[in-house]
């Protein structure tokens, strides 16, 4: 199935709750409203048409100081999804508010979402509702705030600290 | 970091801790906990893997990475678009030039420009020479830790054969920073073609003496023959490409699936294993290695003359039109002022580095004649390189992906119209095995980790970034 072909079919199942989608640069972006998420990329994963068996990248991105987004929803996670049966590929994302960086978790539809939500977790302090073990992954577990955040300054040092026992 | 178990631990004696024996808590012995890493001699990067042992299996493993962490994602936000270009470079550092031209194109489509022909070309002959360098060190060091250390002598060689070529091309062995938005540094050198055959003979005979060393071996098989298997389904799930996820029997490979730059002209096999266990990694590793030497010999024969770098829009850059374009004769005297460059900026002089169209948004740097030599060429240089200048794609996102030589090497950036990237993510091949080696080790040998750990070929530099 073509790219816009994927996103008519999604747009059409889910209606309202795609809040946009878009076909830039040879890229489909469906951008989901987060109570439908998980509705959403399980059907990706399952439909047959669409079996999108692999989670190739999830990440985040912070628009603290993206011009002409100052008002919007602060965080948006990023999925990045891939079918090996049909080779196409979608871009998922969610929106989230700064007062409420929550999403549900994937790691029940793949296995991988694991150590990528833990990066996020880590990199962005995005919540994954249901995560089995939401530790940082690449900083320590002492280290203050989320380092990819827009207001994280790029200069600030911390002490590193060993282990706690 | 919790060190489990230490409470119990505190009132058993030494052998009881050292050597789990002892009745421990309950009926039976007590299950160990051992750290290896994050230096240990077998791990070739820096990471920790929490093993819980019984006896010696492990029942449990919990891999701890982050030990290198640079903050490469942070830092690419705060220069240009070509600043994050030597960062790239140590992400893999092994093959670096991969990374490179990952990124590189990943912002091109931001642009929406596409190189000339030879630039992707030669592109293409230096991935898959950095691909070979990657199996070969992988390979080697794999059989190294199992006792071949002849294996990884030979490979070294072959690799150092191989790095010469590189060095030739870009002036470094592994700070390579060969790439740049819109082209490449500098064009091929002169007997190019000649030095890569003469590599690619040195590699051959290796990879030859190689497969009689390890292919048939009783010892080597015993420790690598479904060890550290993984199932289709699980690989999947885990969302591992490149050579683990053929070894499993997908012939999954960017470079068939979506060929960029020139390899749908190339004709090459995907080779795919069946058992997804490390004696599969290593023959899909060892068949990949001539099937790369195959596609270089391939570019080599097609590839076409011509300019290396495009303008903005995506034109090659006549070099005529710098001088006729917007400047009125003035300039052609100040061009004609012979210029020495020092001997560092070889590859950079005029003859072999096409002029840059005058234009409002640019993207490749002048040759370097012009940016000493006339105040177009000084001005052209200071618009790229002056903060709040330089690249300036317009606002979007754009996910590029690449075959790196460990998997799927994905680039998302994220850009706002400024002369900064906005957001920069790298999507490193080896993260998803990293993430799933517990599967791999758990029910297996304490020994088991070390083949198994090698298959993965974990490369610090691109997995914690």
């Amino acid at each position: 199935m073509n790219g816009p072909a994927i996103l008519l079919r999604v747009a059409e199942r889910f209606g309202s709750r795609i809040l946009e989608t878009h076909d830039r640069l040879g890229d489909q972006t469906a951008v989901v409203d987060r109570a439908a998420l998980i509705e959403l990329l399980t059907y990706c994963r399952d439909e047959l048409g669409l079996k999108f068996d692999m989670l190739m990248d999830l990440t985040a991105v912070d628009y603290l100081k993206y011009p002409g987004r100052e008002d919007g929803p602060r965080f948006e996670v990023v999925y990045h999804l891939y079918s090996l049966p049909h080779n196409h590929r979608l871009r998922v994302k969610v929106a989230l508010e700064e007062d409420d960086p929550v999403v549900p978790t994937v790691v029940d539809l793949w296995p991988i979402a694991n150590w990528f939500e833990r990066e996020v977790w880590d990199m962005f302090g995005i919540r994954f509702e249901g995560h089995p073990d939401l530790r940082r992954l690449l900083m320590y577990e002492e280290f203050q705030g989320h380092p990819l955040r827009k207001d994280y300054p790029v200069s600030k040092r911390q002490p590193l600290i060993g282990p706690k026992n | 970091m919790k060190v489990r178990g230490i409470t119990e631990m505190a009132e058993r004696t030494t052998r009881e801790i050292f050597l789990g024996e002892g009745s421990g808590t309950g009926s039976g012995s007590q299950h160990l906990y051992v750290n290896m890493g994050p230096a240990h001699p077998a791990m070739h990067g820096i990471v920790r893997i929490l093993a819980e042992l019984d006896g010696e299996t492990i029942v449990k493993a919990d891999v701890e990475i982050g030990y290198l962490h640079r903050a490469f994602e942070k830092e690419c936000e705060v220069g240009g678009y070509n600043n994050a270009i030597p960062y790239t470079d140590r992400l893999n550092y092994v093959s670096p030039l991969i990374n490179n031209f990952g990124y590189a194109s990943c912002v091109e489509k931001l642009l929406g420009i596409d190189v000339t022909e030879r630039c992707k070309y030669i592109r293409v002959i230096m991935s898959e020479i950095s691909r070979i360098c990657d199996h070969l060190t992988c390979v080697g060091a794999s059989a190294m830790e199992l006792g071949a250390f002849t294996v990884f002598l030979y490979m070294i060689k072959a690799r150092e054969y191989l790095w010469e070529v590189v060095e030739d091309v870009t002036g470094a062995r592994l700070t390579i920073s060969y790439a740049r938005v819109g082209g490449v540094k500098a064009d091929l050198p002169e007997g190019f073609a000649e030095k890569v055959r003469r590599a690619f003979k040195e590699t051959r005979q290796v990879l030859d003496e190689v497969h009689r060393l390890l292919t048939g071996n009783r010892i080597f098989m015993d420790r690598m023959v479904g060890v550290g298997a993984m199932s289709r389904e699980e690989t999947v799930g885990y969302a591992i490409t490149g050579p683990l996820l053929r070894a499993c029997g997908v012939p999954y490979d960017v470079r068939g699936a979506k060929p960029y730059w020139v390899y749908d002209r190339m004709e090459f096999e995907i080779p795919t294993g069946r058992n997804g266990d490390n004696y599969d990694r290593y023959l899909v590793r060892m068949t990949e290695m001539e099937q790369s030497m195959r596609i270089v010999e391939q570019a080599l024969g097609e590839i076409p003359a011509g300019p290396t770098n495009v303008d903005f829009s995506g034109n090659p850059i006549d070099p005529a039109l710098y001088v006729d374009r917007g400047k009125t004769g003035k300039t052609e005297g100040l061009l004609l002022i012979p210029i020495t460059l020092s001997p560092n900026l070889q590859g950079q002089e005029r003859p072999v580095y096409e002029r840059v169209n005058v234009d409002d948004k640019r993207v490749v740097l002048p040759p370097k004649e012009e940016a000493y030599g006339s105040i177009e060429g000084l001005m052209n240089h200071f618009m790229l390189i002056m903060e709040g200048y330089g690249i300036q794609p317009p606002k979007g996102e754009a996910y590029f992906p690449v075959e790196g030589a460990n998997g799927e090497l994905g680039f998302y950036i994220v850009s706002d119209g400024s002369g900064r990237p906005y957001r920069v993510r790298c999507r490193p091949p080896c993260f998803p095995p990293m993430a799933a080696l517990h599967k791999m080790i758990e029910g297996g040998m304490v020994a088991d980790v070390v083949p198994s750990f090698g298959s993965i070929n974990m490369i610090g530099g691109e997995l914690d970034r």
